[in-house]
């Protein structure tokens, strides 16, 4: 019996490829694409501000909603904490990335790889709970500001404008540390890799042609690990435009895309703006992308 | 990933300390916040993060375990992971079939589709859902959270079957098929022990992708708090400190303990491999 349906089968390939290809296909066609359809639908309806009811016609007005000045100046706020965000990963990550690239022994390679991407896999909101412990005001900075007497910086430092707040805990400073930290892993390793790839023939020719280590450094190591950095970005840039918890938790009241999307959608039940704040991200990146593209970024990949 | 480079320090080239300290530096930036985890579960203080502890205590650890909203949100999750885990390594699997034995048109684009949901923001395949949920009417129930982690999930075993079918020789198929076997025999003598640990490290990533997601279940969860919005809602107003620290420290360590071990299984495979 089994014997003459695996031979059955055997002569039918393409019955056997739409066996194995129809489930997951279908899956992902109805449920995400699916999804992400009836999102752009919906971004062309509109809540009827006195039923508080979603009115299913056409119509511009939700995505002409933000334009608004506020709204503009949340993605404003939201796109210039990614580039900070991301700028600082990337001084973060490189000098680890260059030493696991060219210094590191294979063991030592093997733990560190290990120590990058453990973070990545633990557990993303217990990983934002540990800045809520960091941050507070009775937490650890502030016990050791207080220790090297530096305590007089720091509240100098919180009572600036835009980038201070009440504590660490409840300013953009925070947002912007914990995301640096959650986001890290994902600079870390492309950067690593593009550097693996440099070969150590062209530093060595370099130098033999009379270049100093640090320019060497700048017009050959710099370059070619250039695609990695940008690889990085695309992490950093596109999960911070697109987070919600980390300024619901450490931010004061300002908006950024992903918790005003999450407000929307949820006290307001206004989907269709939620779904039209959301295009913000996706056109951001895809404009992110194709000039990452032009940059010749995915070549070396 | 590993043990292809050759020692590079042969040249006589050396890193500089400034480099290595600055590599120390972000290596303890990515570390110490979990240890920190660790010592607030044992802390005496039951209002604030006081640092330092004013005192330890271990009688947080057994309330935080008989804490019911705790087990309630626990053990919600685990279902909805281990249904999760078993619809990804069903579609995964059947996905990377497909694309390794077959060629057909597009098949370069179902790559890129199955990573999609991992690859966007949260909050585009969170809204995305939240949409459909919406325009269908469709009620939130524990199946709309499943059916959101199941469809990110199935990437990661995907990935993982694809690169060890392409690691595994072709001949061992061929050779069971010749031997008599018929195609169900093979698949069950041959290419599952040879899939075997590339599904269980699947399985385990998957797993404990859906355990910590956060970001889509807040849209497909409606009122029912899995393990991390429970923590989530606990850092929004914070009712019970002493408890949730708890449970953040049992997080990290019912995650990273089985990713170690996934670690372990698919380098251990590539090593054998060679």
């Amino acid at each position: 019996m089994l014997n003459r349906l695996s031979t059955f089968l055997y002569l039918r390939p393409k019955l056997v490829l739409a066996l194995l290809l129809l489930p997951p296909l279908i899956w992902f066609l109805v449920v995400y694409i699916g999804s992400l359809f009836t999102m752009l639908v919906n971004s062309f309806f509109y809540l009827d501000g006195f039923t508080g009811q979603v009115v299913r016609e056409f119509t511009l007005k939700t995505y002409a909603k933000l334009l608004i000045p506020a709204n503009v100046q949340i993605f404003a706020r939201t796109t210039s904490m990614a580039v900070a965000v991301t700028l600082m990963s990337i001084v973060l990550a490189f000098p680890l990335a260059y030493y696991m690239a060219r210094f590191a022994s294979a063991r030592m390679k093997t733990f560190l790889y290990l120590a990058v991407t453990l973070p990545l896999w633990s557990s993303y909101v217990v990983r934002v709970y540990s800045w809520k412990l960091i941050l507070a005001q009775e937490g650890i900075i502030s016990w050791f500001a207080r220790l090297v007497h530096l305590d007089g910086l720091l509240n100098w430092y919180l009572s600036l404008p835009v980038v201070g707040g009440p504590s660490l805990s409840v300013s953009a400073t925070g947002i912007f540390l914990v995301f640096v930290y959650i986001w890290l892993p994902y600079m870390i390793i492309p950067i690593q890799t593009a550097l693996e790839r440099v070969p150590k023939s062209l530093i060595e020719a370099s130098s033999d042609l009379g270049a100093t280590p640090v320019q060497t450094f700048r017009t050959v190591i710099l370059p070619l690990a250039f695609p990695g950095v940008i690889a990085g970005s695309i992490f950093t840039f596109s999960l911070t435009l697109g987070d919600f918890i980390v300024p619901s938790l450490f931010g004061n009241s300002s908006f950024y895309i992903g918790k005003a999307v999450l407000t929307y959608q949820g006290t307001s039940g206004n989907i269709p703006l939620a779904a039209a704040f959301t295009m913000g991200p996706i056109i951001i990146m895809s404009i992110y992308l194709l000039v990452a593209r032009k940059l010749g970024a995915f070549d070396a990949l | 990933m590993l043990s292809k480079t050759p020692s590079k320090q042969s040249s006589g080239e050396r890193s500089s300390m400034f480099l290595k300290l600055a590599a120390l530096g972000t290596l303890l930036f990515l570390h110490i916040p979990l240890w920190l985890i660790f010592i607030y579960s044992f802390t005496t203080d039951e209002s604030a993060y006081t640092f330092p502890p004013p005192g330890l205590t271990l009688k947080w650890i057994p309330q935080a375990i008989a804490n019911p909203a705790m087990q309630d949100a626990l053990f919600l999750t685990l279902r909805v992971a281990f249904l999760a885990t078993a619809a990804a390594l069903i579609l995964g699997t059947l996905a990377a079939s497909a694309v390794y034995r077959y060629d057909f048109f597009g098949k370069e684009s179902i790559s890129f589709m199955l990573v999609l949901p991992l690859a966007l923001p949260g909050i585009v395949t969170g809204i995305a859902m939240r949409s459909a949920i919406s325009l269908m009417k469709i009620p939130f129930s524990f199946w709309t959270i499943v059916i959101g982690h199941a469809t990110f999930c199935v990437v990661v075993v995907y990935n993982n079957v694809l690169a060890r079918f392409r690691r595994t020789a072709g001949s061992q198929v061929e050779a069971s098929m010749d031997l008599g076997a018929n195609s169900f025999q093979t698949f069950w003598h041959i290419v599952l022990p040879n899939i075997g640990t590339a599904l269980l490290a699947g399985a385990i990533l998957a797993f404990s992708l859906s355990f910590d997601e956060v970001i889509v279940t807040t849209f497909t969860a409606g009122n029912q708090q899995t393990l991390p919005i429970w923590i989530f809602s606990q850092m929004l107003k914070p009712r019970n400190r002493p408890i949730t620290n708890v449970t953040a420290m049992l997080v990290v360590l019912l995650t990273a303990l089985p990713i170690l071990f996934a670690q372990q299984l698919t380098a251990h495979s590539s090593d054998s491999d060679k």
